[in-house]
């Protein structure tokens, strides 16, 4: 919580259904500001509609999703400009060089076209030599680099991770952790889905554990400590029954 | 920053886009010129039964080239999820339909610029009623044409099918503006030219109006559980 005691985020018996079939079965929660939670669980849980629903790219069916306290519904815009998404999507036009994207992105989120901060930005994710080249030249994890400047350009209070370690060898990996930690270091409030157990573990302040559209288990970070997740995971997810 | 400049940025991006590849660009003006060239060979140069059909087979070369470009509309969006992050942007998402629109608008045009000098020869055709009206009616027809088309193709984006679904729906919705399209260009083509163009461009300019409203006003349901 913050020093008055308003999450950063706070979600309240959110449902999602597509048709007949529940995807989110009522998920409450609160994340204090500056906090890291990982998201896991097994495919289907609803992790990703979890996510979808909080950066408003769809509406909950039922549910009330606070940022700062103030009920998002009809402030879509507002909140959205408070939010960086990064995914194993990568959401870059591959025929545009990474400084054409970023610029483009800038652009629609309203920062003032300055060469220098974007320079700025790709030195810092170590491209600015590539800075001129078409994105389908980089390498994965270059993309996922450069997705990670692209979702930061704005300065978001709020990060979301939609399994941002997917398709990265151990090198990109290591770098996007040290990258996350960077996150962390300067006290954003960040939410990451991972199906990689000790990425969770090691970055998460808490860890949750969603199965069939409920928060199965929520953990503290250090509780969840190397070696405990996998069987508390197993366990949630073995007495709840996995979607996958 | 204004919807305009906002959706400015978008065409601006899907332009720079179809200039690096030119995919798009050449397959729509290969097809709207292999029309022109099939439809020259089936009437004698001259004859009446061309000039009487030269204003159905210009519309119907520019109409089926462009639903080749419309269909592909918001293929780049679907690469590497690029729809997600512009659904992402803090920015309405009518922004995301007007630069769309602007995109295809300014895609259409230039393929018709290209295109029309060719029919003219083949066609031998003399704008009777005015250049500068004939030029009015096909912006007034591209602009209706290009903004249901960009509607539907966002709405047909996911779809395997969408080259084959994009006309069917589309067709039928347009029907008022290419019957006036081709009409008007009728009555500009011929010699007198009939004063009767007048009224097929107040239609076209107020089913433009309409369109374009609430393609803009649509988009937004459209894309709403596109995530």
């Amino acid at each position: 919580m913050s020093k008055d005691g308003v999450p950063v985020l706070s979600l309240q018996e959110v449902r999602k259904h597509f048709g007949d079939v529940p995807v989110l079965r009522g998920i409450s929660l609160d994340v204090a500001p500056g906090a890291f939670i990982a998201v896991v669980g097994p495919n289907g849980a609803g992790k990703t509609t979890l996510f979808h629903c909080i950066a408003r790219l769809m509406r909950p069916s039922s549910g009330t999703i606070r940022f700062r306290g103030e009920d998002v519904s009809g402030r879509d815009l507002e909140f959205r400009r408070a939010i960086g998404y990064i995914s194993h999507q990568l959401f870059l036009y591959p025929e545009l060089t990474g400084r054409e994207n970023l610029r483009f992105f800038a652009r629609l989120y309203g920062r003032p076209d300055d060469p220098a901060a974007l320079d700025e930005t790709l030195a810092g994710m170590g491209l600015a030599v590539a800075a001129d080249r078409p994105v389908r030249t980089y390498s994965r994890g270059m993309k996922q680099r450069l997705a990670i400047a692209r979702a930061l350009l704005h300065r978001p209070e709020l990060v979301l991770l939609d399994e941002p370690f997917t398709g990265l060898d151990q090198h990109a990996a290591a770098v996007l952790r040290d990258l996350l930690r960077r996150l962390k270091g300067e006290g954003r409030t960040v939410l990451m889905i991972s199906h990689q157990l000790e990425h969770a573990a090691e970055l998460g302040d808490r860890v949750l554990v969603l199965v069939n559209g409920r928060i199965r288990a929520n953990v503290a970070g250090a509780e969840a400590g190397p070696g405990r997740l996998p069987a508390l995971y197993l366990d949630a997810v073995g007495r709840h029954g996995g979607a996958s | 920053m204004s919807i305009l400049r906002l959706a400015a940025w978008v065409a601006w991006k899907d332009l720079r886009l179809e200039l690096r590849t030119r995919q798009n660009f050449l397959t729509t003006l290969l097809f709207a010129f292999i029309i022109i060239v099939v439809f020259n060979f089936a009437f004698d140069p001259g004859s009446r039964a061309a000039r009487e059909s030269a204003p159905a087979i210009l519309w119907v070369a520019f109409l089926f080239a462009g639903i080749l470009s419309l269909a592909n509309a918001f293929a780049m969006e679907r690469e590497e999820g690029c729809m997600l992050g512009l659904l992402l942007a803090p920015v309405p998402r009518g922004v995301i339909f007007l630069g769309k629109f602007l995109a295809n608008l300014a895609f259409q045009t230039a393929v018709e610029t290209l295109i029309l000098p060719i029919f003219v020869v083949f066609f031998n055709v003399r704008f009777a009623g005015g250049f500068l009206p004939f030029l009015l009616v096909v912006l007034l027809v591209n602009v209706g044409f290009v903004a249901v088309g960009t509607l539907f193709s966002a709405m047909t984006m996911g779809l395997r099918l969408r080259e084959v679904l994009l006309p069917i729906l589309l067709f039928p919705v347009i029907v008022p503006v290419v019957i006036a399209g081709v009409k008007a260009t009728a009555l500009l083509f011929q010699a007198p030219a009939a004063p009767g163009w007048i009224h097929w461009v107040k239609l076209l300019a107020g089913f433009d109006l309409i369109f374009v409203v609430v393609c803009y006003a649509v988009f937004r349901f459209v894309v709403e559980e596109a995530a």
